[in-house]
């Protein structure tokens, strides 16, 4: 064999490799996107946090058998963050007795300034109830990821920084299976409302 | 055609006076920015940071282009936009003010932000605040401090400012 058919056959045997990588790589995309596309996209899992009160690492196991009302924000957000806890903490007084059976969690996006000791009292300004989480980078971005929360930081003109991130709260049953979600339009009566029927 | 520059100057020169006049008033009516209903919420736990709020009403339109206040290192206008059901917060350089309309700050649009706050901001307090406008200048008012989570200033009354007229009671904010 002259050393021009073996250059060929090498060259066909590289460009036919090529191809099925090809063929593989557009498959393993399109099987990809049709299950994110798919109705029943999960919002929730495992995660590992420090509860901000002891400093003690819990799980989503610790909350088996409570209702999860989860809210992700970071405390240097004077607007949207206490508004949705507001909206929370009053939804949380109708609930009566049911009550006991929620537990609802504000998750900082933002572990770096948010340390267990700024998370503590922040949460319980707006009810004795709502506990504040904080955690490792690592521990705070699988969370996000779970929940499919967004969360980015924002420069600001001062050397400082904002976070963009999703305003939303997360409401997840017993078993730890996400239910539905309050947004800035539900307003707390309606939520209180939701969350009695979900409970009964 | 002499006669017709004549005409040209004259009335170039009545424009120009009237001009004056019209700024002189201006100026001297004063306070044609009426800022009212100012209100913040009390801070949670340790947080240095805050959210004041307040209606403005620009007479004749203007801009608010600066916030002081000497209970926080510093004041600036923020503008809060959801995206998606994904808030962000943007510092603004000014809040427009169409003339004769009541622009409200409030939770999830414009408000403004106080950055290292000297000292926490308990619920019943109060604490001056200085507006500066394009045009109109400075007008100082006086923040009343409701709750952690208030929607809105607790109540009309509490709210007024003597210096400037009373719009009323504010159109309730979600919750």
């Amino acid at each position: 064999m002259s050393r021009a058919k073996n250059f060929q056959i090498g060259g066909l045997v590289v460009l036919a490799g090529l191809l099925l990588a090809g063929i593989l790589l557009a498959g393993g995309v399109a099987w990809e996107k049709w299950h994110d596309g798919a109705p029943t996209a999960k919002i929730g899992g495992p995660f590992e946090l420090v509860d901000a009160r002891n400093g003690k690492t819990v799980t989503d196991q610790d909350y088996k058998g409570k209702w999860l009302l989860i809210y992700f924000g970071y405390t240097h957000c004077p607007d949207a963050c206490p508004t949705a806890l507001n909206d929370l903490s009053l939804a949380l007084d109708k609930l009566g007795d049911r009550r006991r059976d929620m537990a609802p969690l504000f998750i900082t996006i933002d572990p770096e300034r948010d340390t267990a000791d700024v998370m503590k009292d922040y949460a319980a300004s707006f009810a004795p109830d709502i506990v504040g989480l904080t955690g490792s980078t690592e521990q705070i971005a699988k969370a996000e990821k779970e929940f499919r929360v967004y969360a980015a930081k924002h420069p600001t003109k001062d050397g400082g920084y904002d976070m963009d991130h999703s305003s939303i709260i997360y409401v997840m049953d017993p078993s730890g299976r996400f239910v539905t979600n309050f947004t800035h339009e539900t307003d707390p009566d309606q939520m209180a409302a939701k969350l009695m029927s979900l409970a009964s | 055609m002499q006669f017709r520059r004549f005409l040209f100057s004259a009335l170039a020169a009545l424009i120009a006076v009237g001009g004056a006049a019209f700024a002189q008033q201006a100026q001297q009516t004063g306070a044609k920015v009426a800022v009212t209903q100012a209100w913040a919420r009390a801070t949670p736990g340790k947080s240095t940071i805050g959210a004041a709020y307040a209606t403005v009403t620009a007479s004749a339109g203007d801009r608010l282009i600066a916030v002081a206040t000497p209970v926080a290192g510093a004041a600036q206008l923020h503008q809060h936009t959801m995206d998606n059901g994904v808030m962000k917060m943007r510092q603004v350089d000014a809040v427009p003010l169409p003339a004769g309309q009541a622009v409200t700050l409030s939770p999830g649009g414009y408000h403004i932000m106080l950055v290292d706050l000297k000292a926490p901001l308990v619920a019943g307090q109060s604490f001056p605040l200085t507006l500066t406008f394009e045009k109109a200048g400075t007008v100082e008012t006086n923040v009343t401090v409701g709750g952690v989570g208030a929607s809105g200033p607790a109540g009309a009354a509490d709210h007024m400012n003597m210096d400037h007229m009373d719009m009323g009671a504010m159109a309730g904010h979600k919750g």
